[in-house]
C-alpha cells in the first residue's frame, strides 16, 4: 500500500504510540517511575520501555506496592525482571498496615484501601515521583474510558474527572505545579487481546499461573481460590483439592478467583479468554464494591 | 421487532477461534486500525448507535448484558427495551444527569479492522470535547435525527470535523424507523447535507440510513429499506481507505524526543516519525539550525532496520557530530520544513478564562515548547452560520483566526498538510491548564524578511563600560502603595553610586508610550508588555532599570521575566495592604473608584495578583520609605 501509516498493523500503531508515550514523560518528568505489578498488562508495559530507551536501560525505577499477599510465583517474577532489565526495584509496604495485621481474610475493603491505595499514595509521596506509569487500559472498565493518557492528579492524589485536561493529537501536557503529579497510561487504547497477542509475538515473560497446572484449591463464595502458603485459613470442612487451574487476572491471592482450565500455551490461553462469555475483571473483587461507580469513586481517591 | 435481549446477542467469539486459533490470531495480527468519532445533537442517538455497534459485534459479555438489562430497567429512558446508551455513558455523573460530558474511547473489532471510536458530546458548550476527538480520528460520523433533517448543529459538527482536518464523512440518518423509512426524507437529508459540505470543503460524505435503536443497516442490511442499496455503517467503516497525511511517500519528519546516550560511545535520537521514509545513508537536515549530515543507522530493540517510515518509534544515529536535541526536528535534507516565528492560525479556545491578547502562553507543536503571544483576533468564526464576526479575544468554544508571535523561531508545516507539525497546544503558564487548540495556516512573510541585527558591540561590552550589571527592579503592589516614591529613592541612591539607571513611571508612560491603552484586562497586558520590552532594550543598553506600575497580573510579570536573561528581573512586592493604600489615597484615586467614577481599579472592582516568590518583599506598615529604598539597594549591590 502506498499510503505508510495504514500499512502498519494495528499492533505496530499501538506499539508505536506506547513508546511515544513513554518517551515524552521521561523528557518532560522530573522523577518517573513505573507502577510495576507483575501482572500481564505490566509486563508488557515494561516491555515497551525496555524498547522505547534501547540501548539504554529504561531510565526509572519500578515500583511495586505490596500487599505482602501477592502469589509466591509473582515475587519470583518480580526479582528477574528487575534483574534482567537492570532497574532499581522500590518494593514498598504500608507501615500502617503492616502494623496492624491487616490482611484479605479478615478487613476485605479495607485490605485494597490501606495495603494499594494508601501505600501508593505514601510510596510516591516518600520518593517525590512526579509521573507514574501505569497499566490500565481504556477497555477495561467504563471510567476508564474516558480517563486521559497523562491523567492528572492533585497534590492529595485525586483524580478529579470533570476538570480532565482536553488531550488533542498526540501532544501531552506535562506542566503541573510543585506536588501535582500525573498518571500515566501507555496502553490506554489496548485491548486485551491486544496484550495477549503482543507477548505471544515478543515472547514477553509473563507469570506461569497464567498457564494451567495441578494447584491446590479450595472453592469459596463461588470463587476458586488458591492456597498459595499455610497464611491461608481453611474453614471446618475445607480441604484442598489439586485441581488444573490458571488466572485470567492476578492479585493478591485470597482475592483472586482461579478458572478450570487445560490451557498451557498461549494460543490456548488466548482462545479460551476468547471463547469465554464473562468479562476480565469478573474474577477479582474489587469493582464489585459501592455499586455502579466503584471504579470511578476509587480512582477518585487515588486507586490507580 | 424490537430488541428483546437474548443470549443470541451477547458476545459470541468468531467460529475459528475454536476451530483454529492460530490462523485466528494471524488474521487479528495483520488487521488495520480505523479511528472514528461520532457526533450528533443531543438527542440524535449517538450512544445508542455506538451501544448497538458493540452489541452487534458481539463486544457485549453475557454479565455486562445482564447488568444492562438490570440497569435498562432502573434507569433506561427505553422502557421495557434495551438502552443501549447505558453501555457507554461511563461516569455516574453523566449516568445520573443522562448525558455524555466527555470523550470516551471505545473499542471493537470485525474480522478486517479493529476501531477505536470517540464517542463525543453534542451540546453546544462542548466544542472541545468534539475537538479533542476528532484530533485523532481518521473518519467522522454524523448523526442526524431523520425527523429533524440537517440543523444547525449538523453543520458545526461537519465544520469542526473539517477544520481538524477529517476528509471522509459518513452522515448517519438516524431513527429512520421513526419516520416509517421513508425513502423521500432520506433524500432530502442527504441532499440538503451534501451541498453544506460541498461549500466548506468535504467531498467524501456516504449518507446511510439506519436505526441505532432497532439496528437497520447498522450491521446487517434492513428489509426496510429495499430501495437503499449501499453498505451497511460496518461494512462501509470496514472498507473505506482513509489515506492522507503522514504517507510514506512525503517529505522526511521526525521530530526529537529524547537523546539516548548510554556511553559516550552512543548518541542517539528517538522519535515518532511523523511523515516519510528514511534509510541508512539518506540526507537529513536538523532544524532549526539547518545542519546537515546523514542516517547512519536506525536503531530499535529488535535489531537494526533498513528503514523507517511515518507513524514508527525509533532511533537514528547520525554521521557526523552534528548539535541535535529534543525539539529539533531531523528532516530530509532535500525537503524540508519552514522555520519561522509569526504566524497565522485558527485557534480554538478550550479554556473558561478568555484569551488576553498579549499575554505569553506556553506553546506546545511536536516536541517544541515555546512562548507565544496573540495578537487581537482578526475575526471570530460563528460555528453555526460560519460568518466572520469581529472579536477583541476568544471565550471557552470560540473559534477564532489570530496572528502568533513566539519568542524562538518553530519549525513547522501547514496544519493541513502535516497534523503533527501544524497542530499545537496553548498551556496557561500560571494554572498549566491545555487553554487552545491552534492550527498553523501560514507563515507570516514579515518573519522570514525581518532578521536580527547582529551588533558588533555587544550588550556585555556595553555594561562592561559602565562598569555595572544590568538589571530591571521590577516593582509591583497596589495604587498608592508607595511604589514610585521608594523607587524614587532607590534611583538617588545608585545614582549616587555612580550607576547608569534609568525609571520606567506608570503614570509617566501612559502619557506617551501607552497613550492608547485603557485599563481593561487586556490593555493592561499590552500595557506591561510594551513596558517589559522597553526594560528589556536599556538593559541591552547596560542600564539599571527601575519600573514602578501595578502590574496587577502573575502572568504579566512573569512574561517580563521570560524576556530577560536569568537574574536579570528582580521583584520587589510593595506590600501594603488595601485598607491601608485607601486610607493614604494620595491621588484620590480610591475615593473615586468607591463612587463610581473610576471603572477597572485594582483592589476594588479589579484584581491584583500578589507575587508568590519575590526577589524582595517591603512591608510598607514595617519599614519607612527611606530604609526600604536602603534595603533594596543593598540587595542589588552587596
Amino acid at each position: 500500500m502506498a499510503d505508510g501509516r495504514h500499512a502498519l498493523t494495528h499492533l505496530q500503531r499501538l506499539e508505536a504510540e506506547a513508546i511515544h508515550i513513554l518517551r515524552e514523560v521521561v523528557a518532560e518528568a522530573e522523577r518517573p517511575v513505573m507502577l510495576y505489578s507483575v501482572g500481564k498488562d505490566s509486563a508488557v508495559m515494561l516491555h515497551l520501555a525496555r524498547k522505547a530507551f534501547y540501548p539504554s536501560p529504561p531510565p526509572f525505577p519500578l515500583l511495586h506496592v505490596d500487599t505482602t499477599w501477592k502469589f509466591r510465583a509473582m515475587y519470583d517474577l518480580r526479582d528477574q525482571v528487575a534483574r534482567d532489565s537492570g532497574m532499581e526495584l522500590i518494593v514498598h509496604h504500608n507501615p500502617e498496615a503492616r502494623e496492624r495485621g491487616i490482611n484479605p481474610f479478615d478487613h476485605g475493603a479495607l485490605h485494597t484501601d490501606l495495603w494499594k491505595t494508601e501505600g501508593l499514595k505514601q510510596a510516591l509521596d516518600r520518593h517525590r515521583f512526579d509521573a507514574a506509569f501505569g497499566g490500565a487500559r481504556r477497555d477495561e472498565e467504563k471510567s476508564r474510558a474516558k480517563e486521559r493518557v497523562f491523567s492528572f492528579r492533585s497534590a492529595a492524589h485525586r483524580w478529579d474527572p470533570k476538570a480532565q485536561r482536553p488531550e488533542l493529537w498526540n501532544l501531552y501536557n506535562a506542566r503541573k505545579a510543585a506536588g501535582e503529579s500525573i498518571r500515566v497510561f501507555p496502553l490506554s487504547n489496548w485491548t486485551e487481546l491486544d496484550v495477549w497477542q503482543y507477548i505471544q509475538l515478543n515472547a514477553v515473560p509473563i507469570v506461569p499461573l497464567y498457564f494451567a497446572a495441578p494447584r491446590p484449591v479450595v472453592e469459596r463464595d463461588g470463587l476458586l481460590l488458591m492456597v498459595d502458603d499455610d497464611r491461608f485459613p481453611l474453614r471446618p470442612g475445607e480441604v484442598p483439592q489439586q485441581r488444573s487451574i490458571r488466572f485470567r487476572t492476578l492479585g493478591c491471592y485470597p482475592l483472586t478467583g482461579a478458572v478450570e482450565s487445560r490451557a498451557t500455551t498461549l494460543s490456548q490461553v488466548i482462545q479460551e479468554t476468547l471463547l469465554a462469555t464473562t468479562s476480565e475483571r469478573q474474577g477479582r473483587a474489587i469493582d464489585k464494591d459501592a455499586g455502579g461507580g466503584g471504579m470511578e469513586k476509587k480512582k477518585q481517591e487515588g486507586y490507580f | 421487532m424490537p430488541p428483546h435481549l437474548t443470549d443470541d446477542h451477547a458476545y459470541r467469539p468468531d467460529r475459528l477461534v475454536a476451530d483454529d486459533i492460530d490462523a485466528y490470531l494471524d488474521r487479528h495480527r495483520h488487521k488495520t486500525m480505523l479511528r472514528f468519532i461520532t457526533c450528533g445533537s443531543v438527542d440524535d442517538g449517538k450512544s445508542t448507535l455506538i451501544g448497538r455497534l458493540l452489541y452487534d459485534s458481539r463486544t457485549v459479555f453475557a454479565d455486562q448484558l445482564a447488568a444492562l438489562e438490570a440497569d435498562s430497567r432502573r434507569v433506561g429512558t427505553q422502557g421495557r427495551d434495551i438502552d443501549f446508551a447505558l453501555l457507554v455513558d461511563g461516569l455516574a455523573a453523566e449516568r445520573e444527569q443522562g448525558i455524555t460530558i466527555d470523550v470516551a474511547y471505545r473499542f471493537f473489532s470485525t474480522e478486517r479492522r479493529k476501531f477505536i471510536v470517540a464517542d463525543t458530546p453534542g451540546h453546544e458548550q462542548y466544542t472541545r470535547n468534539m475537538v479533542t476527538g476528532a484530533s485523532t480520528a481518521d473518519l467522522a460520523v454524523i448523526l442526524v435525527d431523520a425527523r429533524k433533517g440537517v440543523l444547525t448543529q449538523t453543520r458545526r459538527h461537519a465544520y469542526l470535523a473539517q477544520l481538524v482536518g477529517i476528509r471522509h464523512v459518513v452522515l448517519a440518518v438516524n431513527k429512520m424507523d421513526l419516520v416509517g423509512y421513508d425513502r423521500e426524507a432520506f433524500d432530502t437529508i442527504r441532499a440538503d447535507f451534501a451541498t453544506f459540505a460541498a461549500s466548506i470543503g468535504i467531498d467524501d460524505v456516504t449518507a446511510i440510513p439506519l436505526s441505532g435503536f432497532r439496528g437497520d443497516n447498522v450491521a446487517t442490511p434492513s428489509a426496510a429499506t429495499p430501495w437503499y442499496a449501499g453498505p451497511t455503517l460496518l461494512e462501509h467503516l470496514e472498507t473505506v481507505e482513509v489515506g492522507g497525511q503522514g504517507a510514506a511517500s512525503d517529505p522526511f519528519r521526525m521530530p526529537v524526543q529524547w537523546v539516548n546516550r548510554p556511553d559516550p560511545g552512543f548518541r542517539g535520537f528517538a522519535g515518532l516519525v511523523a511523515a516519510g521514509t528514511i534509510r541508512p545513508g539518506d540526507r537529513v537536515r536538523v532544524l532549526p539550525s539547518g545542519r546537515t549530515s546523514a542516517i547512519s543507522r536506525i536503531v530499535t530493540a529488535d535489531g537494526e532496520l533498513e528503514a523507517a517510515t511515518a507513524g514508527e518509534s525509533v532511533t537514528l544515529t547520525l554521521a557526523d557530530e552534528v548539535d541535535c536535541s529534543r525539539g529539533d526536528l531531523i528532516a530530509g535534507a532535500a525537503d524540508p520544513p519552514q522555520v519561522a516565528d509569526q504566524f497565522e492560525a485558527t485557534l480554538i479556545w478550550l479554556s473558561e478564562e478568555p484569551m488576553l491578547p498579549g499575554r505569553a502562553y506556553a506553546l506546545k507543536l511536536a516536541t517544541q515548547s515555546v512562548l507565544a503571544t496573540i495578537q487581537p483576533p482578526k475575526y471570530q468564526v460563528n460555528v453555526n452560520t460560519l460568518e466572520h464576526l469581529a472579536a477583541k479575544r476568544l471565550d471557552l468554544n470560540a473559534i477564532g483566526v489570530v496572528t502568533l508571535h513566539t519568542d524562538r523561531p518553530l519549525v513547522f508545516e501547514p496544519y493541513q498538510r502535516d497534523r503533527t507539525l501544524g497542530g499545537f497546544i496553548l498551556i496557561d503558564r500560571i494554572t498549566n491548564a491545555t487553554v487552545a487548540a491552534g492550527f498553523i495556516h501560514f507563515a507570516l512573510r514579515r518573519s522570514q524578511n525581518v532578521h536580527w541585527q547582529a551588533p558588533s558591540v555587544s550588550p556585555e561590552s556595553r555594561a562592561a563600560l559602565k562598569n555595572q550589571q544590568p538589571a530591571v527592579l521590577w516593582f509591583t503592589g497596589l495604587s498608592g502603595a508607595g511604589k514610585s516614591t521608594i523607587a524614587n529613592l532607590v534611583e538617588q541612591r545608585l545614582a549616587r553610586m555612580n550607576r547608569h539607571t534609568f525609571l520606567l513611571d506608570g503614570d509617566n508612560v501612559r502619557h506617551g508610550l501607552n497613550r492608547d491603552l485603557g485599563f481593561t484586562d487586556a490593555d493592561r497586558v499590552e500595557n506591561i508588555r510594551r513596558v517589559g520590552e522597553v526594560a528589556r532594550l536599556m538593559t541591552d543598553a547596560g542600564l539599571i532599570v527601575v519600573t514602578a506600575f501595578i502590574s496587577p497580573f502573575r502572568a504579566e510579570r512573569d512574561m517580563v521575566r521570560a524576556m530577560l536573561p536569568p537574574g536579570r528581573f528582580v521583584e520587589v512586592h510593595i506590600d501594603t495592604p488595601l485598607e491601608e493604600a485607601e486610607r493614604r489615597d494620595v491621588k484620590g484615586l480610591y475615593a473615586k473608584a468607591r463612587s463610581g467614577e473610576l471603572a477597572n481599579f485594582t483592589g476594588i472592582d479589579s484584581p491584583y495578583e500578589a507575587p508568590l516568590d519575590p526577589e524582595i518583599r517591603i512591608d510598607t506598615l514595617a519599614m519607612s520609605a527611606e530604609a526600604a529604598a536602603d534595603a533594596i539597594v543593598r540587595r542589588l549591590i552587596p
